[in-house]
């Protein structure tokens, strides 16, 4: 317990180091520029909504990497699977003929897991079937779904008029997920990503198939003792994930921007793959860890208005974040052998 | 069908869209080729590329400012050297955190040069330029970038087909243990490859923001490069002229997106640009089922399945991606 409050201690000051480091090389001054992530992040109710409401994308994609990191998989395709989660969300949302806007929101909440579900399915079975291993395959898939929804924003589904990068059409109002008044982020969305985080706790840690995927991940040759084929874990593993990082998707497009545009996903795949690193695979820390990524993503965003800096100093702290943790695990690794 | 582009232009511009890509594919086959998948490519091209718009910005001079991509690009592959292969951290998570630290380093100390006018590497004349056909005037009118790109090809097939030190390094990418028991260090030659990959790669990513896409802003214009030359070493079965080919054939896609868009209507640029991914994935797969066929069935093929063998028949160095701890 000391060790690791001494490991905190000492990736705190590196990461610290390191950032007002940077810092003063951009000629910026340090403290006004973490005082104003935190204002920015915390000094109002809408603000700290706009934290939530980053939160919850992370949440889903974070909860979904742990199921395949489990498995030992490193589902890099965790953007495309928002992504994809996103193209079946809005798909579903434009079947004509359904009157019932809370009908046609739930059709969407699966059609968005069943999308970002079926795409981790087509990367793992790209693994176990083609022999391409995860993140090549994953890597590939991110790209092609990103065609895909560019193909769909300035094709089938562009705008009346004229197709453009800012997205489809705005979607009617009573498909807009609701939110409190004065608040910014959506109650279901908030409640979809504690429900989330409740249920991966208890299926990896309480039940037995979690624990089954944890044996197996870590030794492939532990399916034997189970008498399954490893393959069978990765593919659930990872279109559970897929679908939780459909969610995320399906909770941009209803409850952030109202329709889709390119960069639906936001890059929080990616960033949650570093918030499960950061966290060491554990469950208990991901919703702390999220709200600190999701602060600094929204707190930067004063930056370039306050201080004239680029807002990308917050995916700077999160990357240091990752590799001082690295650092300092791979330190003591070593110090243990010797 | 593509346009207004005669074929001497086209040509040319493939060659110069291609040589930034080739030069940063090859660093990075060079790292694979020992082992070492440097993933934070995609970053550290970014990060170079800045560092060498804004230290030619500032001293005015181009050699400098590729130096300055060159050693940023140098100063990543150190940590990715010493965390992967000193520390035996897992090479994926390393280089996974270290292409979105430096993407984001690379916006957050540019910023002040954003859209600002800086020096530009120009095209310059072939010697002969005047008594080469016109069409050769053409082609050969290329940035300095453009050479050095052909040259790193032959020169890197010919390091590791002909050279000792290129077995040398093979063979710590094939079985680290066994060069290892044969006198070699393995870690240390690893290191020497991330490193001078990761020059390179610094090197290419100069070559965006001094002369393809001069200058430096969010975005720059070298996004998601990094990841399409990690899929062309693939694709290219880490051998450095299909990797060069690769690049070539992703350059001409490139150029030749406004023709292809009048053959497929409603569908934008950006959509051909991420062909190579799906060409990298197909590539995996035949690698996959031409190892396996091949090794079932023994050689009963004909020519065309020889010739289709050939050309998809490469395997990824035996050791990539695991770190060798020496016993």
């Amino acid at each position: 317990m000391k060790r690791l409050s001494l490991d905190i201690l000492l990736g705190s000051l590196l990461v610290f180091g390191f950032t007002a480091l940077v810092l003063l090389i951009a000629g910026a001054p340090v403290l006004a520029s973490f005082k104003n992530i935190w204002l920015g992040a915390f000094a109002s109710t809408s603000k700290i909504s706009q934290v939530l409401s980053v939160w919850v994308p992370l949440m889903l994609c974070s909860c979904g990497l742990i199921y395949t990191f489990r498995a030992n998989l490193w589902n890099i395709g965790i953007e495309g699977q928002v992504t994809m989660g996103a193209i079946g969300a809005m798909a579903a949302l434009r079947i004509p003929g359904i009157e019932h806007p809370a009908l046609i929101l739930t059709l969407a909440f699966f059609a968005s897991f069943l999308g970002g579900g079926l795409w981790g399915l087509l990367a793992g079975g790209l693994k176990t079937r083609g022999g391409v291993h995860e993140i090549f395959g994953g890597l590939g898939l991110n790209f092609v779904a990103q065609g895909f929804i560019l193909w769909l924003i300035f094709g089938p589904w562009k705008r009346p008029g004229i197709a453009s990068m800012s997205g489809t059409e705005l979607l009617p109002r009573d498909l807009w997920l609701s939110t409190f008044p004065g608040w910014r982020v959506a109650t279901a969305g908030v409640i979809i990503a504690v429900a989330v985080l409740i249920l991966t706790w208890l299926f990896l840690e309480k039940s037995r198939m979690g624990i089954k995927l944890k044996a197996i991940g870590q030794n492939p040759k532990a399916a034997l003792l189970y008498a399954t084929s490893p393959e069978r874990y990765y593919l659930q593993s990872i279109i559970i994930a897929g679908g939780c990082a459909g969610l995320a998707g399906f909770l941009q497009v209803t409850a952030v921007y109202h329709r889709l545009i390119p960069s639906i996903s936001s890059g929080y795949g990616y960033l949650a793959l570093l918030l499960v690193m950061l966290s060491g695979y554990r469950i208990i820390l991901i919703p702390f860890l999220a709200l600190f990524f999701a602060s600094l993503n929204v707190g930067a965003i004063q930056l370039p208005i306050v201080l004239q800096l680029d807002s990308a100093l917050s995916g700077v702290i999160q990357g240091c974040c990752v590799l001082s943790a690295l650092l300092i695990l791979g330190l003591r690794q070593k110090r243990k052998q010797s | 069908m593509l346009g207004d582009l005669s074929f001497p232009v086209l040509i040319a511009s493939v060659l110069a869209a291609s040589a930034p890509l080739i030069i940063i594919a090859l660093g990075e086959t060079l790292a694979e080729k020992s082992g070492v998948i440097n993933l934070s490519l995609d970053g550290v091209v970014l990060f170079s590329a800045m560092a060498a718009f804004v230290v030619a910005k500032e001293t005015g001079s181009l050699t400098l400012g590729f130096l300055a991509g060159g050693f940023a690009g140098m100063l990543t592959g150190v940590l990715v050297g010493y965390f992967s292969i000193y520390l035996h951290l897992s090479q994926v998570a390393v280089g996974f955190a270290l292409a979105l630290l430096c993407r984001d380093l690379a916006y957050f100390l540019g910023n002040p040069y954003s859209r600002v006018q800086g020096p530009t590497l120009l095209e310059s004349k072939p010697p002969l330029h005047d008594i080469l056909p016109s069409s050769l005037q053409t082609i050969m009118t290329q940035p300095l970038t453009v050479w050095f790109a052909l040259l790193l090809v032959f020169l890197l097939y010919y390091f590791f087909t002909f050279s000792k030190a290129g077995l040398c390094l093979r063979s710590v990418g094939e079985n680290p243990a066994a060069s290892f028991a044969r006198g070699l260090n393995p870690s240390k030659i690893q290191m020497w490859a991330v490193l001078v990959g990761a020059f390179l790669v610094g090197i290419g990513g100069a070559a965006y923001s001094l002369s393809l896409k001069p200058g430096w802003g969010r975005p720059q214009g070298a996004e998601g490069i990094g990841w399409i030359a990690l899929a062309l070493v693939i694709f290219g079965g880490w051998h450095p002229m299909r990797v060069a080919l690769g690049a070539m054939l992703f350059a001409f896609l490139q150029v030749s997106g406004i023709g292809l868009q009048d053959l497929f209507p409603g569908v934008p640029a950006q959509v051909f640009q991420t062909a190579p991914f799906p060409l990298m994935i197909f590539t995996l797969i035949f690698m996959h089922y031409s190892t396996r066929k091949s090794r079932k069935q023994g050689y009963n093929e004909n020519s065309f399945q020889r010739f289709i063998g050939k050309l998809f028949m490469s395997r990824a160095p035996k050791a990539i991606g695991k770190s060798y701890k020496q016993e």
